[in-house]
């Protein structure tokens, strides 16, 4: 699944470990969302919404969607 | 409402403290065991209420550090988690996959060695080790 995560940060020119701080999990787990190597539960992806103040679907792109 | 910074203080202290707790059980257990396995031979001469007293403490010891653990993950994050997990379900599977093949070898006389069950221990430790590092690599 892929993301704007790193986007959305640099915008704000926040850290991994700010935006980690702010999500309340781990540095490395940030890193790993941001290089699509992890995709966060439903939980986190809502939080990570809440804290950019934006939609899911703005922060997250289903691979699949993109091909189609 | 705490703040974030507040939030992944708390966070960062559980996870330390829930560590430094394991910490503590994994070495109360580990003295209790040698307790248990040397006592009876070096301190009491083998008198049984001591030895099943040893054994006694090295079981709460031993649950004691189950709880720990048990709280220890739980206070880690999904991507922590995962990691543990995926490093437990292998030394899960190597442990009754190896052991069984071990035992086999000591059954059939393959082996002139007896399959002790220490020897398993360490190889599930080495497993789980290496799992949670080849985890913490694959998700860098």
């Amino acid at each position: 699944m892929k993301n704007r995560l790193k986007v959305l940060r640099a915008e704000r020119d926040w850290t991994q470990a700010r935006l980690a701080e702010e999500l309340d999990v781990s540095r490395q787990t940030v890193n790993a969302i941001e290089k699509g190597k992890f995709d966060p539960s439903l939980t986190l992806a809502f939080k990570i919404s809440r804290v950019f103040a934006l939609r899911i679907e703005e922060i997250f792109e289903d691979e699949g969607d993109s091909a189609a | 409402m705490p703040s974030a910074e507040a939030n992944h203080t708390t966070r960062a202290a559980l996870t330390r403290r829930n560590t430094v707790t394991l910490a503590k059980w994994t070495a109360a257990w580990l003295v209790t065991m040698a307790l248990a396995v040397f006592g009876p031979r070096f301190i009491w001469d083998y008198a049984m209420v001591g030895t099943l007293s040893a054994i006694a403490l090295n079981l709460v010891a031993g649950f004691g550090m189950i709880v720990a653990n048990i709280r220890h993950l739980k206070g880690l994050d999904e991507l922590q988690q995962k990691i543990q997990l995926e490093a437990m379900g292998l030394a899960l599977g190597v442990a009754v996959v190896v052991g069984l093949a071990y035992s086999s070898l000591d059954i059939t006389n393959v082996i002139s060695f007896d399959a002790e069950i220490s020897h398993l221990v360490v190889i599930v430790a080495l497993t789980y080790l290496a799992g949670v590092l080849v985890g913490q690599r694959r998700y860098a």
